[in-house]
Protein backbone atom coordinates (compact mmCIF):
# COMPACT_ATOMS: atom_id res chain seq x y z
CA UNK A 1 0.00 0.00 0.00
CA UNK A 2 2.55 2.69 1.04
CA UNK A 3 4.12 4.01 -1.75
CA UNK A 4 8.08 4.01 -2.36
CA UNK A 5 9.23 7.72 -1.36
CA UNK A 6 11.03 10.02 1.20
CA UNK A 7 11.62 7.91 4.66
CA UNK A 8 10.20 9.55 7.61
CA UNK A 9 12.86 11.46 8.50
CA UNK A 10 13.81 12.58 5.03
CA UNK A 11 10.43 13.79 5.04
CA UNK A 12 10.72 15.86 8.24
CA UNK A 13 13.52 17.89 7.13
CA UNK A 14 12.30 18.40 3.84
CA UNK A 15 9.14 20.06 5.23
CA UNK A 16 11.61 22.97 7.27
CA UNK A 17 13.73 24.17 4.31
CA UNK A 18 13.96 22.58 0.58
CA UNK A 19 9.96 22.33 0.91
CA UNK A 20 8.87 25.16 3.18
CA UNK A 21 5.39 25.63 2.52
CA UNK A 22 5.45 29.83 2.15
CA UNK A 23 8.71 30.27 0.12
CA UNK A 24 9.10 27.04 -1.68
CA UNK A 25 5.36 26.11 -2.21
CA UNK A 26 3.65 29.49 -1.87
CA UNK A 27 0.72 28.23 -0.18
CA UNK A 28 -1.36 29.78 3.01
CA UNK A 29 -0.41 33.05 2.01
CA UNK A 30 -3.52 34.32 4.03
CA UNK A 31 -2.29 33.85 7.20
CA UNK A 32 1.36 34.68 6.17
CA UNK A 33 0.01 37.98 5.43
CA UNK A 34 -2.64 38.79 8.03
CA UNK A 35 -1.02 37.82 11.45
CA UNK A 36 3.18 38.86 10.76
CA UNK A 37 2.61 42.71 12.14
CA UNK A 38 3.90 40.79 15.54
CA UNK A 39 6.19 38.40 16.53
CA UNK A 40 3.62 37.03 19.31
CA UNK A 41 0.38 36.71 17.10
CA UNK A 42 2.57 34.61 14.29
CA UNK A 43 3.78 32.50 16.76
CA UNK A 44 -0.01 31.73 18.08
CA UNK A 45 -0.89 31.38 14.40
CA UNK A 46 1.55 28.83 13.62
CA UNK A 47 1.14 26.72 16.54
CA UNK A 48 -2.34 26.75 15.77
CA UNK A 49 -2.42 25.75 12.88
CA UNK A 50 1.00 23.15 13.41
CA UNK A 51 -2.11 21.18 15.63
CA UNK A 52 -4.47 21.31 13.18
CA UNK A 53 -1.93 20.20 10.59
CA UNK A 54 -0.50 17.04 12.76
CA UNK A 55 -4.39 16.06 14.43
CA UNK A 56 -5.39 16.42 10.51
CA UNK A 57 -2.83 14.47 9.07
CA UNK A 58 -3.01 11.47 11.45
CA UNK A 59 -6.94 10.95 11.21
CA UNK A 60 -6.63 11.10 7.50
CA UNK A 61 -4.22 8.85 7.82
CA UNK A 62 -6.07 6.37 9.85
CA UNK A 63 -9.10 6.66 7.60
CA UNK A 64 -7.30 6.56 4.36
CA UNK A 65 -8.86 3.31 3.06
CA UNK A 66 -12.17 3.93 4.11
CA UNK A 67 -11.99 7.27 1.72
CA UNK A 68 -13.95 7.08 -1.51
CA UNK A 69 -12.35 9.37 -4.13
CA UNK A 70 -14.83 11.99 -5.60
CA UNK A 71 -15.88 12.53 -1.58
CA UNK A 72 -12.29 13.23 -0.12
CA UNK A 73 -11.75 16.79 -0.11
CA UNK A 74 -15.29 17.26 1.40
CA UNK A 75 -14.17 14.84 4.61
CA UNK A 76 -10.84 16.42 4.82
CA UNK A 77 -12.25 19.61 4.94
CA UNK A 78 -14.59 18.15 7.65
CA UNK A 79 -12.13 17.06 9.32
CA UNK A 80 -9.87 20.01 9.57
CA UNK A 81 -12.90 22.45 10.37
CA UNK A 82 -13.70 19.78 13.35
CA UNK A 83 -9.68 20.59 14.70
CA UNK A 84 -10.13 24.19 14.15
CA UNK A 85 -12.74 24.48 16.13
CA UNK A 86 -11.03 22.81 19.19
CA UNK A 87 -8.06 25.11 18.24
CA UNK A 88 -10.78 28.59 18.04
CA UNK A 89 -12.05 27.63 21.48
CA UNK A 90 -8.92 26.68 23.51
CA UNK A 91 -7.50 29.78 22.27
CA UNK A 92 -10.18 31.52 23.29
CA UNK A 93 -10.41 30.32 26.55
CA UNK A 94 -7.00 30.42 27.70
CA UNK A 95 -5.36 33.77 25.19
CA UNK A 96 -8.67 36.13 24.76
CA UNK A 97 -7.17 39.03 23.89
CA UNK A 98 -5.02 37.20 21.62
CA UNK A 99 -8.08 35.41 19.95
CA UNK A 100 -9.54 39.21 19.75
CA UNK A 101 -6.85 40.41 17.79
CA UNK A 102 -6.98 37.33 15.15
CA UNK A 103 -10.19 37.23 14.86
CA UNK A 104 -11.49 35.67 11.30
CA UNK A 105 -7.98 34.40 10.63
CA UNK A 106 -8.34 31.43 13.12
CA UNK A 107 -11.51 29.94 11.18
CA UNK A 108 -9.81 30.61 8.28
CA UNK A 109 -6.65 27.92 8.97
CA UNK A 110 -9.89 25.74 7.84
CA UNK A 111 -9.20 26.92 3.88
CA UNK A 112 -5.72 27.12 4.28
CA UNK A 113 -3.85 25.47 1.38
CA UNK A 114 -0.91 24.08 3.33
CA UNK A 115 -3.34 21.64 5.19
CA UNK A 116 -5.68 20.43 2.35
CA UNK A 117 -2.48 20.14 0.20
CA UNK A 118 -0.56 17.70 2.93
CA UNK A 119 -3.49 15.34 3.44
CA UNK A 120 -4.05 14.64 -0.44
CA UNK A 121 -0.59 14.25 -1.39
CA UNK A 122 0.52 13.02 1.89
CA UNK A 123 -1.44 11.65 4.98
CA UNK A 124 -4.21 9.80 2.54
CA UNK A 125 -1.08 7.21 0.62
CA UNK A 126 1.05 7.26 3.66
CA UNK A 127 0.96 5.39 7.32
CA UNK A 128 0.28 7.32 10.45
CA UNK A 129 3.89 8.32 11.67
CA UNK A 130 4.92 9.08 8.39
CA UNK A 131 2.01 11.57 8.07
CA UNK A 132 2.82 12.61 11.32
CA UNK A 133 6.24 13.86 10.56
CA UNK A 134 5.16 15.12 7.61
CA UNK A 135 2.65 17.58 9.43
CA UNK A 136 5.87 18.18 11.67
CA UNK A 137 8.28 19.31 9.34
CA UNK A 138 5.69 21.58 7.11
CA UNK A 139 4.29 22.94 10.58
CA UNK A 140 7.92 23.91 11.36
CA UNK A 141 8.90 24.64 8.04
CA UNK A 142 5.37 27.17 8.20
CA UNK A 143 6.45 28.77 11.85
CA UNK A 144 9.83 29.91 10.97
CA UNK A 145 8.51 31.29 8.01
CA UNK A 146 6.27 33.25 9.65
CA UNK A 147 8.56 34.20 12.14
CA UNK A 148 11.11 35.73 9.71
CA UNK A 149 8.27 37.81 8.11
CA UNK A 150 6.82 38.68 11.70
CA UNK A 151 10.60 39.77 12.78
CA UNK A 152 11.25 41.97 9.94
CA UNK A 153 7.69 43.67 9.94
CA UNK A 154 7.70 44.37 14.00
CA UNK A 155 10.82 45.60 14.49
CA UNK A 156 11.29 48.03 11.37
CA UNK A 157 7.20 49.16 12.40
CA UNK A 158 7.32 48.89 15.90
CA UNK A 159 10.97 49.06 17.17
CA UNK A 160 9.89 46.06 18.64
CA UNK A 161 10.80 41.87 18.67
CA UNK A 162 8.33 40.03 21.05
CA UNK A 163 6.94 43.14 22.45
CA UNK A 164 10.43 43.91 23.58
CA UNK A 165 12.05 47.33 22.31
CA UNK A 166 15.54 45.96 20.29
CA UNK A 167 15.77 49.17 18.17
CA UNK A 168 17.38 52.20 19.78
CA UNK A 169 15.40 54.89 21.03
CA UNK A 170 14.08 57.60 18.99
CA UNK A 171 13.64 54.87 15.80
CA UNK A 172 11.20 56.07 13.88
CA UNK A 173 8.64 53.63 13.57
CA UNK A 174 7.96 52.76 9.87
CA UNK A 175 4.53 52.54 10.70
CA UNK A 176 3.56 51.39 6.74
CA UNK A 177 5.39 48.11 7.94
CA UNK A 178 2.87 47.19 10.05
CA UNK A 179 -0.31 48.02 7.57
CA UNK A 180 -1.42 45.59 4.51
CA UNK A 181 1.19 47.21 2.28
CA UNK A 182 3.85 46.10 4.20
CA UNK A 183 2.69 42.71 4.18
CA UNK A 184 2.54 41.93 0.78
CA UNK A 185 6.69 44.16 -0.39
CA UNK A 186 8.34 41.93 2.95
CA UNK A 187 6.57 38.71 1.46
CA UNK A 188 7.59 39.52 -1.87
CA UNK A 189 11.27 40.72 -0.89
CA UNK A 190 11.74 37.90 1.04
CA UNK A 191 10.63 35.25 -1.71
CA UNK A 192 12.64 37.28 -4.00
CA UNK A 193 15.73 36.80 -1.16
CA UNK A 194 14.92 32.85 -0.49
CA UNK A 195 15.32 32.13 -4.62
CA UNK A 196 18.39 33.96 -4.66
CA UNK A 197 20.06 32.00 -2.09
CA UNK A 198 18.20 29.16 -3.09
CA UNK A 199 19.75 29.60 -6.84
CA UNK A 200 23.34 29.90 -5.02
CA UNK A 201 23.41 27.09 -3.42
CA UNK A 202 22.29 25.18 -6.41
CA UNK A 203 24.80 26.75 -8.72
CA UNK A 204 27.82 26.18 -5.94
CA UNK A 205 26.71 22.19 -5.79
CA UNK A 206 27.20 22.36 -9.12
CA UNK A 207 30.41 23.60 -9.42
CA UNK A 208 31.59 21.49 -6.96
CA UNK A 209 30.36 18.47 -8.42
CA UNK A 210 31.97 19.12 -11.66
CA UNK A 211 35.26 20.16 -10.13
CA UNK B 1 -32.75 57.33 4.10
CA UNK B 2 -30.95 56.13 6.89
CA UNK B 3 -31.31 52.57 6.13
CA UNK B 4 -29.86 52.88 2.25
CA UNK B 5 -27.23 55.20 3.29
CA UNK B 6 -26.17 52.06 6.03
CA UNK B 7 -26.20 49.81 3.35
CA UNK B 8 -24.51 51.95 0.74
CA UNK B 9 -21.25 52.70 3.34
CA UNK B 10 -21.30 48.72 3.68
CA UNK B 11 -21.21 48.13 0.40
CA UNK B 12 -18.22 51.16 0.07
CA UNK B 13 -16.50 49.61 2.55
CA UNK B 14 -16.29 46.35 1.54
CA UNK B 15 -15.29 46.43 -1.82
CA UNK B 16 -13.04 49.66 -1.77
CA UNK B 17 -12.12 50.67 1.84
CA UNK B 18 -11.81 47.29 3.38
CA UNK B 19 -11.04 45.27 0.12
CA UNK B 20 -10.94 41.78 0.99
CA UNK B 21 -8.21 40.92 -1.06
CA UNK B 22 -5.78 44.44 -0.01
CA UNK B 23 -6.98 45.11 3.34
CA UNK B 24 -8.13 41.47 4.71
CA UNK B 25 -5.81 39.58 2.60
CA UNK B 26 -8.69 36.44 1.91
CA UNK B 27 -8.44 34.96 -1.59
CA UNK B 28 -4.85 36.09 -2.33
CA UNK B 29 -4.42 32.18 -3.52
CA UNK B 30 -6.28 32.92 -6.38
CA UNK B 31 -5.30 36.70 -6.34
CA UNK B 32 -1.77 35.35 -7.45
CA UNK B 33 -2.71 31.65 -9.33
CA UNK B 34 -5.17 33.44 -11.80
CA UNK B 35 -4.18 36.62 -12.50
CA UNK B 36 -2.29 36.37 -15.22
CA UNK B 37 -4.66 37.37 -17.89
CA UNK B 38 -7.41 39.91 -17.71
CA UNK B 39 -10.06 37.79 -18.98
CA UNK B 40 -9.46 34.86 -16.64
CA UNK B 41 -9.24 37.23 -13.92
CA UNK B 42 -12.70 38.32 -14.80
CA UNK B 43 -14.26 35.09 -15.15
CA UNK B 44 -12.62 34.14 -11.65
CA UNK B 45 -13.98 37.37 -10.23
CA UNK B 46 -17.64 37.24 -11.24
CA UNK B 47 -17.36 33.24 -10.23
CA UNK B 48 -16.26 34.80 -6.82
CA UNK B 49 -19.22 36.93 -6.74
CA UNK B 50 -21.84 34.69 -7.78
CA UNK B 51 -20.79 32.06 -5.35
CA UNK B 52 -20.26 34.46 -2.38
CA UNK B 53 -23.59 36.00 -2.69
CA UNK B 54 -25.73 32.70 -2.29
CA UNK B 55 -22.87 31.45 0.80
CA UNK B 56 -23.79 34.65 2.07
CA UNK B 57 -27.53 34.21 2.12
CA UNK B 58 -27.40 30.53 3.19
CA UNK B 59 -25.31 31.26 5.77
CA UNK B 60 -27.05 34.14 7.40
CA UNK B 61 -30.28 31.94 7.45
CA UNK B 62 -28.60 29.97 8.66
CA UNK B 63 -26.86 31.89 11.53
CA UNK B 64 -30.02 33.70 12.00
CA UNK B 65 -32.64 30.61 12.48
CA UNK B 66 -30.58 27.94 13.71
CA UNK B 67 -27.14 28.79 15.03
CA UNK B 68 -26.93 31.74 17.17
CA UNK B 69 -28.01 31.88 20.63
CA UNK B 70 -31.56 31.80 21.58
CA UNK B 71 -32.18 30.84 17.00
CA UNK B 72 -35.72 30.57 16.73
CA UNK B 73 -35.82 27.02 15.04
CA UNK B 74 -33.97 25.59 17.52
CA UNK B 75 -35.61 26.75 20.46
CA UNK B 76 -38.50 25.56 19.09
CA UNK B 77 -37.38 21.92 17.85
CA UNK B 78 -35.46 21.38 21.26
CA UNK B 79 -37.70 23.45 23.77
CA UNK B 80 -34.83 25.03 25.77
CA UNK B 81 -34.57 29.06 25.30
CA UNK B 82 -30.68 28.52 26.80
CA UNK B 83 -29.10 26.02 23.27
CA UNK B 84 -26.48 27.99 21.57
CA UNK B 85 -25.17 25.76 18.49
CA UNK B 86 -22.78 28.44 17.88
CA UNK B 87 -19.59 25.52 18.29
CA UNK B 88 -21.05 24.15 15.45
CA UNK B 89 -20.76 27.50 12.86
CA UNK B 90 -17.01 26.84 11.21
CA UNK B 91 -18.30 23.35 10.11
CA UNK B 92 -21.84 24.26 9.12
CA UNK B 93 -20.27 27.02 7.13
CA UNK B 94 -17.47 24.82 5.04
CA UNK B 95 -20.72 22.73 4.29
CA UNK B 96 -22.42 25.33 2.98
CA UNK B 97 -20.20 26.41 0.69
CA UNK B 98 -18.71 23.23 -0.31
CA UNK B 99 -22.43 22.14 -1.44
CA UNK B 100 -23.25 25.63 -2.61
CA UNK B 101 -20.63 25.53 -4.96
CA UNK B 102 -21.61 21.84 -6.05
CA UNK B 103 -24.87 22.97 -6.83
CA UNK B 104 -23.90 25.81 -8.68
CA UNK B 105 -21.90 24.20 -11.03
CA UNK B 106 -24.30 21.52 -11.79
CA UNK B 107 -27.23 24.62 -12.48
CA UNK B 108 -24.41 26.20 -14.74
CA UNK B 109 -23.20 23.08 -16.26
CA UNK B 110 -27.27 21.98 -17.37
CA UNK B 111 -29.00 25.79 -17.88
CA UNK B 112 -26.11 28.67 -18.55
CA UNK B 113 -24.00 26.51 -21.22
CA UNK B 114 -21.60 29.23 -22.29
CA UNK B 115 -20.86 30.61 -19.03
CA UNK B 116 -20.42 27.29 -17.47
CA UNK B 117 -17.50 26.79 -20.13
CA UNK B 118 -16.59 30.75 -19.30
CA UNK B 119 -16.56 29.86 -15.20
CA UNK B 120 -15.06 26.37 -16.08
CA UNK B 121 -11.93 25.76 -14.13
CA UNK B 122 -12.43 27.74 -11.50
CA UNK B 123 -16.05 26.63 -10.16
CA UNK B 124 -14.30 23.85 -8.15
CA UNK B 125 -11.52 26.10 -6.79
CA UNK B 126 -13.71 28.24 -4.92
CA UNK B 127 -14.32 25.94 -2.10
CA UNK B 128 -10.90 26.63 -0.26
CA UNK B 129 -11.29 30.65 -1.53
CA UNK B 130 -10.82 32.18 2.04
CA UNK B 131 -12.74 35.22 0.90
CA UNK B 132 -16.20 33.37 0.89
CA UNK B 133 -15.52 31.98 4.36
CA UNK B 134 -14.48 34.80 5.55
CA UNK B 135 -17.80 36.53 4.47
CA UNK B 136 -19.84 33.91 6.58
CA UNK B 137 -17.63 35.03 9.68
CA UNK B 138 -18.09 38.41 9.01
CA UNK B 139 -22.06 37.91 8.65
CA UNK B 140 -21.37 35.42 11.97
CA UNK B 141 -20.01 38.39 13.49
CA UNK B 142 -22.90 41.02 12.87
CA UNK B 143 -25.46 38.40 13.74
CA UNK B 144 -24.67 36.12 16.64
CA UNK B 145 -21.84 38.34 18.17
CA UNK B 146 -23.88 41.37 18.61
CA UNK B 147 -26.11 42.06 21.92
CA UNK B 148 -28.02 44.31 20.91
CA UNK B 149 -30.86 42.87 18.58
CA UNK B 150 -31.29 46.48 16.90
CA UNK B 151 -27.55 46.30 15.86
CA UNK B 152 -27.70 43.19 14.02
CA UNK B 153 -27.31 42.70 10.71
CA UNK B 154 -30.78 41.55 8.36
CA UNK B 155 -30.39 39.63 5.16
CA UNK B 156 -29.87 43.32 3.08
CA UNK B 157 -27.16 43.84 4.53
CA UNK B 158 -25.47 40.60 4.67
CA UNK B 159 -25.97 40.28 0.79
CA UNK B 160 -24.87 43.78 0.17
CA UNK B 161 -21.62 43.05 2.03
CA UNK B 162 -21.02 39.84 0.76
CA UNK B 163 -22.16 40.87 -2.92
CA UNK B 164 -19.76 44.01 -3.42
CA UNK B 165 -16.99 42.06 -1.29
CA UNK B 166 -16.79 39.94 -4.38
CA UNK B 167 -16.89 42.86 -6.49
CA UNK B 168 -14.08 43.90 -4.42
CA UNK B 169 -12.10 41.43 -5.25
CA UNK B 170 -13.10 41.51 -8.71
CA UNK B 171 -11.81 44.75 -9.43
CA UNK B 172 -8.34 43.55 -7.36
CA UNK B 173 -7.75 40.91 -9.22
CA UNK B 174 -9.23 42.58 -12.68
CA UNK B 175 -6.31 45.17 -11.95
CA UNK B 176 -3.68 42.60 -10.97
CA UNK B 177 -4.16 40.93 -14.28
CA UNK B 178 -3.72 44.22 -16.48
CA UNK B 179 -0.12 45.02 -14.69
CA UNK B 180 1.16 41.69 -15.24
CA UNK B 181 -0.39 41.98 -18.53
CA UNK B 182 2.06 44.77 -18.82
CA UNK B 183 4.80 43.08 -16.41
CA UNK B 184 5.38 40.60 -19.40
CA UNK B 185 7.05 42.41 -21.25
CA UNK B 186 9.06 44.17 -18.37
CA UNK B 187 13.26 42.68 -17.44
CA UNK B 188 12.04 41.31 -13.96
CA UNK B 189 15.25 40.02 -11.79
CA UNK B 190 15.12 36.08 -12.50
CA UNK B 191 14.46 35.50 -8.88
CA UNK B 192 11.40 37.64 -7.89
CA UNK B 193 9.62 36.27 -11.03
CA UNK B 194 6.05 34.87 -10.68
CA UNK B 195 4.90 35.51 -7.00
CA UNK B 196 7.84 38.05 -6.10
CA UNK B 197 6.89 40.56 -7.84
CA UNK B 198 2.80 39.62 -7.48
CA UNK B 199 3.76 40.56 -4.06
CA UNK B 200 5.27 43.47 -4.65
CA UNK B 201 2.96 44.81 -6.94
CA UNK B 202 0.19 44.05 -4.94
CA UNK B 203 1.98 45.97 -2.12
CA UNK B 204 1.91 48.87 -3.94
CA UNK B 205 -1.66 48.85 -5.33
CA UNK B 206 -2.73 48.19 -1.71
CA UNK B 207 -0.77 51.39 -0.91
CA UNK B 208 -2.89 52.86 -3.41
CA UNK B 209 -6.18 51.04 -2.09
CA UNK B 210 -5.01 53.11 1.31
CA UNK B 211 -6.32 56.43 -0.27
CA UNK B 212 -9.58 55.31 0.26
CA UNK B 213 -9.34 55.80 3.77
CA UNK B 214 -11.85 58.10 5.72
CA UNK B 215 -13.88 57.94 2.42
CA UNK B 216 -16.45 56.38 4.14
CA UNK B 217 -16.74 58.96 7.41
CA UNK B 218 -16.78 61.93 5.04
CA UNK B 219 -19.92 60.23 2.95
CA UNK B 220 -21.68 59.52 6.21
CA UNK B 221 -21.49 62.80 7.08
CA UNK B 222 -22.81 63.44 3.86
CA UNK B 223 -25.35 61.01 3.75
CA UNK B 224 -26.75 61.47 7.22
CA UNK B 225 -26.04 65.59 7.08
CA UNK B 226 -29.30 66.84 8.20
CA UNK B 227 -29.45 64.29 11.06
CA UNK B 228 -26.16 64.62 11.76
CA UNK B 229 -26.00 68.35 11.73
CA UNK B 230 -28.31 68.77 14.46
CA UNK B 231 -26.50 66.20 17.30
CA UNK B 232 -23.06 67.14 16.35
CA UNK B 233 -24.65 70.86 17.57
CA UNK B 234 -25.66 69.49 21.12
CA UNK B 235 -22.50 67.20 21.53
CA UNK B 236 -19.23 69.24 19.64
CA UNK B 237 -17.15 67.22 22.11
CA UNK B 238 -18.21 63.76 20.72
CA UNK B 239 -17.34 64.30 16.94
CA UNK B 240 -14.06 66.53 18.01
CA UNK B 241 -12.96 63.39 19.82
CA UNK B 242 -13.74 60.57 17.20
CA UNK B 243 -11.90 62.74 14.64
CA UNK B 244 -8.67 62.70 16.76
CA UNK B 245 -8.65 59.22 17.17
CA UNK B 246 -8.87 58.66 13.35
CA UNK B 247 -5.86 60.98 12.71
CA UNK B 248 -3.78 59.16 15.10
CA UNK B 249 -4.96 55.88 14.20
CA UNK B 250 -3.53 56.58 10.81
Amino acid sequence: MTEKGPTPLERFINGILPENPVYRQVLGMCPTLAVTNGMKAAMTMAAAVAFVLVCANILTSLIRNLLKPHLRILVFTLTIATFVTVADRIIAAYMYDMSKQLGPYIPLIIVNCIIICRCEVCASKQNVLTAATDALGQSLGFALALASIASVREILGSGSWFGIEVMPAGWPDWVVMVLPPGAFLTLGLLLGAANWIGELAARRRTTQGVA
Amino acid sequence: MEYLSTLILIALSAALINNFVLHYFVGICPFIGVSRRVDMAFGMGCAVTFVISIAALLSWLLTYYVLREGAPLTVVLTRDPTVDLSILNYIVYIFVIASSVQFVEMYVRKYFKPLYKAFGVFLPLITTNCAILFACLEIMKHVSGVSDPAQMWGVLESLVMAASGGIGFTIAIVIMAGIREELDHCDVPKVLRGAGITLITAGILALAFMGFTGVDRGLQKVLQGRDKAAESAEAPDASAQTSRNWETGI
